[in-house]
């Protein structure tokens, strides 16, 4: 049942995805048409939970689809089985979380 | 694609043609080439029976009904997975030349032939197999053919398990724990079978590792079907079916 698990988180982890995509871009555009600088960029995100949950989760989302769907790639073309090809997947979602972490913390800590 | 008339045309563009064989077995192989007599309406299997019968008898390879029933004769054809019986030289014929291959993704055995346990192995992994839901002391069951179920149903059952979709999947060759296309649209079959009587245990084979879930759509099964069936739509149906259940059971 573990390739079902895994085929519903990284589904399910892709319908958090689609609106997080889409609102980011929204965001982009808006910020680049009203010529928005870095500083006043940061100056909306920093201490803003909203954008800490709406980043957050994004990455969230990302470390664990991204994970999922390297781990088959990984298994497909290589011999790594069992534990090693869970482990590996584990350090995939651990490296884009501590990573992704960061940077959200970077843009919304106050 | 070839017409009818190009076929005939090309029937007589040559009076031999150039044959690879793969020889070998299951510690490996190579090529032999043989020269054979091109004939009007000539078939992939009649070369290779020409060869055994006229050139080297030693040539191992399958086949039964020579009209397309038995799922027995299919073998790689210039790299692609085709039905030895119903494939035409002049369609697939290229520069008088021709090669011949036992099927992808299967042990060989000797030459053209393959080893197909794995194949159905993974039919009964799958739970590709009736769960009768009536006995013979009840009445028949009722089969409207144009209810929804039924459709689904109908669309896959006349696959003569000849494994060229098992051949033509690169998921199979990438993960040889994969139920595979026949394996998978069969059970989808039988899911939608009102006179079968274990649709969660299906759900349940097909969900485990190397079940539908792993299948990445990219529809060589489909493209390669000698019965234009629709394995990668059987496969889309079995992952609907178990997301379903999913949410379903989360519900509770």
């Amino acid at each position: 049942m573990l390739d079902f698990r895994l085929y519903m988180a990284q589904r399910l982890s892709a319908l958090i995805m689609a609106p997080l995509v889409v609102g980011h871009l929204a965001v982009m555009i808006y910020a680049v048409q009203g010529g928005l600088s870095a500083g006043e960029i940061l100056g909306r995100t920093q201490g803003s939970l909203f954008w800490a949950l709406f980043y957050g989760g994004f990455v969230v989302a990302v470390s664990v689809h991204a994970a999922i769907g390297l781990r088959t790639v990984i298994s497909e073309w290589t011999r790594l089985r069992g534990g090693m090809l869970n482990g590996v997947a584990m350090a995939i979602v651990a490296t884009l979380l501590v990573m992704g972490g960061r940077a959200v913390l970077a843009v919304t800590l106050v | 694609m070839l017409d009818d008339a190009s076929i005939a045309e090309t029937d007589h563009a040559a009076d031999s043609i150039a044959v690879s064989v793969w020889r070998g077995d299951a510690s490996g192989g190579t090529w032999e080439t043989f020269t054979v007599p091109r004939q009007p309406s000539q078939t992939v299997l009649d070369i290779v029976t020409w060869i055994q019968q006229e050139a080297d008898p030693t040539l191992t390879y399958r086949f039964a009904c020579r009209v397309g029933m038995c799922g027995s004769c299919a073998m790689m054809v210039n790299d692609e997975p085709r039905w030895t019986c119903r494939t035409h030289v002049g369609r697939v014929v290229k520069d008088g030349a021709i090669s011949i291959a036992p099927l992808r993704n299967l042990p060989v055995i000797k030459d053209l032939a393959t080893d197909m346990d794995p194949f159905f192995d993974k039919w009964v992994k799958a739970e590709a197999t009736h769960h009768p839901s009536a006995g013979r002391h009840d009445d028949f069951a009722a089969v409207l053919p144009d209810d929804e179920q039924r459709v689904e149903a109908s669309a896959g059952i006349e696959c003569i398990n000849c494994a060229v979709c098992y051949a033509a999947c690169d998921t199979v060759a990438g993960n040889p724990d994969y139920l595979g296309p026949a394996a998978l649209q069969r059970a989808w079959t039988l899911y939608n079978d009102s006179r079968d009587d274990a649709g969660g245990a299906i759900l349940d084979a097909v969900s485990a590792q190397g079940g539908c879930h792993s299948c990445h759509s990219m529809g060589s099964c489909t493209h390669y079907c000698p019965n234009d069936l629709d394995p990668m739509g059987a496969i889309a149906g079995l992952k609907r079916a178990t997301a379903k259940r999913f949410f379903r059971r989360g519900r509770g």
